[in-house]
């Protein structure tokens, strides 16, 4: 979900632009995970034939281990960039901070 | 496991949370807060969320209910993972605020109402009561099923008085770690310390029972997925509608439950902490939950069927018989139980006080609220708050029966709590949410809450009669608090939290709409929405001047203690480079104030109890006074500073007078020694050339009597020289003897005019006298002073250029001064020679020199100075006029 820095820094210097996007990241995460928690909600519950809980419940807990590991890299690199200057990911740079 | 040392075991593990806190606590005392204040503290601190009911309660939930009890950790998990959007944004606000509680936020939001707060304070105590009941049914089911009846004579007592005794000590233990002190900031290092001890407890304790049952009881990971395949847990059916709405509710409560929001905000020393927790909350949940489906389906596979699977944690070791492992369980279902209730009630004490005790307090006292010692008010109100919710929530035990599922009874505090979500999150996102739209979408969803699910919940005619659930309020029957609006297919607990929402936030957006937010209120809001725009969002609105800052220090005395208030102030008035304790009453540094004391009381209050010294809104005549005395100020600042400036001005002008006489003093003293060469020079010079002459001889005898008086005058004006000078030379070494006497003035100006008469005889001078002021005895030395008048009257009749001269002698009585003017009417003296007459060898022209040497007026001058007395040249009289001026009565001068 972190897109490729294809693009050449044009208004920003590469470590504000790659900050901007860990804090997309940041918000993409969320519903990433609500997402995936939601899914099993698609697979047919409803189905009268006994269904298993177990591969269910490993579903969720691999989807719960991976998303507090993109948690991690992502608050990583965050915590970092409170220090740093403009920690408002907005486009409009005079409204940083 | 006999009862008594159960009693005692818990007794001595709240021994150790109390060091533990102690400990702690003496810590930040001392400012080494060092680890205190660590991610990893923090975020074992926000571990509050697993309670009993996690403990316990999840076990059952998932025997009962299979992975729904997931959405209960699930929910939490993408909230922090999320924490960009809402928690960051929420801990900023809390920090720059100094918000002190949900209410608090909701509150300040919204313009510090206090209304706002009394309605979230309201919500918060009754959704809590069956949390807390939740926690007291834990411990009681848990004290009932590990403590063994038959023992020697000492019966544990029954449920009930297991209850009681539960609540009891839960309150005395809450009071005693958290209302010993009221601190600035609401921030409580012992407990939060306690609290993280004893989140590693209860993970250690749910783990450990985890892994006995996957390694010790079953044959590994592989064993135990089969046999929950095998199990009833995997008859469960996701039911799409509960999995959502859960995962909502439980993702709203972490936002909103009171003592999240404590641990959550309010605790908060770093806003980086929250960064770290944000992955790491989520892993301890993830570690919490990873051995609940295995226990449950155990649980169901080995004990009766009567066995109540909340207590699986507990009965399985029992069963197994491990009791080192069951007394680990039971104490971490303690943990879970006894945090829980320790920070829910003291973030509820801390709502109720600030915002229900203390508005009400101010109300009622207005006086005395402000002046009297409100510390112990506070404290006072707090202990018995934390008594009252757990009164409140024993008393929901007893009611509800005390044997309903723990997670169905956790699950109604959730939803009532989730009440606040709109007016919160709307409130720090948009800008238009305002006070009514508030206080309206959380009554009408705490109202649905209430009649849906909180009040159903004592079960059919315990609240609600039965009537009402089968044919609604009044025969309506789209009023049925289980099928409102005719939705009879949902789940009650869906159903509450569907309707109490959107019946919230309709109402919510709707009042928002269409009310207008008061000033205070829209600063507030841009303050909140803006959080990270500004680095001083906090909207100020005090006026200058309003407040007397003795008053606000003894206001604050009261509420922050005699040490922290002085410091607080002394360092204000330090940055206003003032000395002492009293800085001017600034806007940013009562801006700063009502921070301050809002972490000690709540927004609203620490600003009612401001306006009550400030009386703030509208410009009044103290506004205006403030206005014109601050530019009095300035002007008499400007004065002084004129007036300074005026002074060297004189200065300066004073010195430039100095120099230009040394520069003439100079020049003086030069033609001094050329003068007095000159002077000497002429006598000698007709002496010399005279008596040459006579030495040759020879003469007619007429010519030798000539010359020899030529001779003669010429030695006398040598003489009559020299004498001036030797007279000038003593009188200003000031060794001249000084004959006091008494005399009268009038004989003296007598011998004065007689002698000057020989001077220029052939001028005829009219004299104008005035007799009868003339007669005043002056001791003095009338010998000088007539020689001084003689002087001046000499000059008159040698210098005075009119052709009819006069001469008026005036003499004046003034005070202990007798001053006599000699005032010819001749042509004066030019101002530019005015400054010099009185020094050495001054005279005017040399062509009207009359035999004088040009010392007189010197001499007068050392005359006068020795007589105690001056001698002024007095301008503008219509001639030469000159002032002399003696005391009346001249001391002789101490030697």
């Amino acid at each position: 979900m972190v897109p490729p820095p294809r693009t050449p820094p044009l208004f920003l210097r590469r470590s504000s632009y790659r900050q901007r996007r860990r804090r997309d990241a940041a918000r993409l995460l969320p519903v990433v995970g609500l997402f995936l928690v939601l899914m099993p909600v698609l697979w047919g519950p409803q189905d009268a034939l006994r269904r298993d809980t177990a591969p269910d419940g490993i579903y969720l807990f691999v989807v719960w281990a991976v998303l507090i590991a993109i948690a991690v890299l992502i608050s990583r690199g965050l915590n970092t960039a409170d220090e740093g200057d403009d920690p408002e990911a907005t486009s409009d740079p005079g409204s940083g901070r | 496991m006999p009862f008594n040392i159960l009693v005692l075991s818990c007794l001595a593990y709240v021994i150790f949370l109390f060091g533990v806190a102690w400990a702690a606590e003496r810590r930040a005392d001392r400012g080494r807060l060092g680890w205190l204040q660590s991610p990893l503290i923090y975020t074992l601190s926000l571990s509050i969320y697993c309670t009993a009911w996690t403990f316990y309660g999840a076990v059952g939930y998932a025997a009962r209910s299979g992975l729904e009890f997931l959405t209960i950790y699930l929910g939490p998990t993408i909230v922090f993972i999320g924490w960009w959007w809402v928690l960051r944004k929420l801990v900023r606000i809390g920090r720059q605020q100094r918000v002190t509680s949900i209410a608090d936020l909701i509150s300040s939001r919204f313009g510090k109402s206090n209304l706002l707060g009394v309605i979230v304070t309201v919500i918060a105590v009754v959704a809590a009561t069956p949390y807390i009941a939740l926690q007291l049914q834990s411990v009681t089911l848990s004290f009932s099923v590990f403590a063994s009846p038959t023992d020697d004579g000492f019966a544990p007592p029954g449920t009930e008085a297991t209850a009681v005794w539960v609540a009891c000590g839960l309150a005395l233990f809450t009071i005693l770690f958290g209302t010993r002190n009221l601190d600035a900031k609401e921030q409580h290092h012992g407990i939060v310390t306690a609290i993280a001890v004893e989140a590693v407890v209860k993970l250690i304790a749910l783990i450990a029972v985890g892994m006995f049952v996957v390694w010790g009881m079953a044959d590994g990971p592989a064993d135990m997925i089969a046999r929950i395949s095998a199990s009833d847990v995997a008859d469960w059916k996701l039911q799409p509608g509960r999995w959502a709405g859960l995962l909502f509710a439980a993702g709203a409560a972490v936002i909103c439950l009171p003592r999240m929001f404590q641990v959550m905000v309010v605790e908060n020393a770093d806003e980086r902490h929250l960064a770290t927790a944000s992955w790491a909350f989520p892993l301890y949940l993830f570690a919490m939950s990873l051995f609940i489906v295995p226990i449950a389906v155990m649980g169901l596979e080995r004990l009766p069927a009567t066995a109540n699977p909340d207590m699986f944690v507990l009965t399985l070791p029992l069963a197994e018989g491990q009791g080192a492992l069951a007394m680990l369980a039971f104490l971490g279902g303690f943990s879970s139980a006894t945090s829980m209730v320790i920070v829910e009630s003291i973030a509820l004490a801390t709502m109720v006080s600030n915002h229900i005790v203390m508005p009400v307090w101010l109300r009622l006292r207005p006086a005395k609220a402000v002046s009297g010692d409100v510390r112990r008010l506070v404290l006072l109100s707090r202990r018995i708050s934390i008594g009252v919710v757990l009164g409140f929530g024993y008393a929901y035990y007893r009611m509800s029966g005390g044997s309903t599922a723990l997670a169905a009874i956790g699950l109604i505090a959730f939803v009532g709590v989730a009440q606040f979500l709109p007016a919160m999150i709307f409130g720090i996102f948009w800008r238009g949410a305002t006070r009514i739209g508030a206080a309206l979408g959380m009554t009408v969803g705490f109202v649905v809450w209430a009649y849906t699910l909180f009040l159903p919940s004592f079960g059919p005619d315990a609240v609600i009669p039965a009537m009402v659930f089968i044919e609604g309020p009044f025969g309506i029957e789209w009023l049925r608090p289980r099928a409102l609006f005719g939705v009879a297919t949902m789940d009650p607990l869906l159903h509450a939290l569907f309707w109490s929402m959107v019946l919230n936030t309709a109402a919510f957006l709707t009042g928002s709409l269409f009310t207008f937010p008061g000033p205070v209120e829209r600063m507030q809001g841009a303050a909140f929405v803006r959080v990270f725009d500004t680095t001083s969002g906090s909207p100020r609105g005090w006026e200058r001047g309003l407040a007397d800052p003795e008053d606000l220090l003894v206001m604050s005395q009261r509420i922050m203690g005699d040490d922290d208030a002085l410091m607080f102030f002394e360092a204000e008035a330090k940055g206003q480079g003032k000395a002492g304790y009293l800085p001017d009453p600034t806007p940013d540094f009562m801006a700063r104030l009502e921070r301050r004391l809002a972490g000690s009381v709540g927004a609203a209050t620490a600003h009612a109890m401001m306006s009550q010294l400030a009386g703030r809104a509208t410009v009044t005549v103290e506004d205006l006074m403030a206005v014109a005395s601050e530019s009095a100020q300035i002007m008499e600042y400007s004065a002084r500073l004129e007036s300074q400036q005026e002074e060297v001005t004189r200065t300066a002008r004073a010195l430039r007078e100095a120099n230009e006489k040394l520069m003439q003093l100079s020049i003086q003293k030069d033609a001094f020694l050329s003068q007095i060469s000159h002077e000497l020079r002429t006598p000698m010079t007709s002496i010399r050339a005279f008596s040459e002459i006579l030495t040759e001889g020879d003469l007619p005898p007429e010519m030798v009597a000539n010359y020899g008086r030529i001779i003669h005058d010429e030695a006398k004006r040598l003489t009559r020289l020299l004498d001036d000078l030797l007279d000038l030379s003593v009188l200003e070494n000031g060794t001249v003897q000084l004959n006091l006497g008494l005399a009268n003035l009038s004989p003296m100006i007598d011998r004065a005019l007689a002698s000057a008469s020989h001077t220029k005889p052939e001028r005829s001078f009219v004299i104008h006298r005035d007799l009868p002021m003339e007669n005043i005895f002056i001791r003095t030395d009338a010998d000088r002073l007539v020689q001084v008048f003689i002087n001046l009257i000499s000059n008159a009749r040698k210098y005075c250029d009119a052709t009819a001269p006069e001469l008026r002698i005036s003499v004046r009585q003034r005070g202990g001064r007798v001053t006599v003017d000699f005032a010819d009417n001749g042509s004066g003296i030019p101002k530019a020679s005015q400054a010099l007459i009185f020094e050495k060898f001054a005279r005017l022209t040399d062509q009207t020199r009359a035999g004088g040497a040009g010392l007189g007026l010197a001499i007068c001058r050392e005359v006068m100075a020795n007589l105690g007395g001056t001698i002024t040249y007095l301008p503008g009289q219509g001639g030469a006029a000159f002032r002399v001026a003696v005391p009346l009565r001249l001391e002789r001068k101490a030697d």
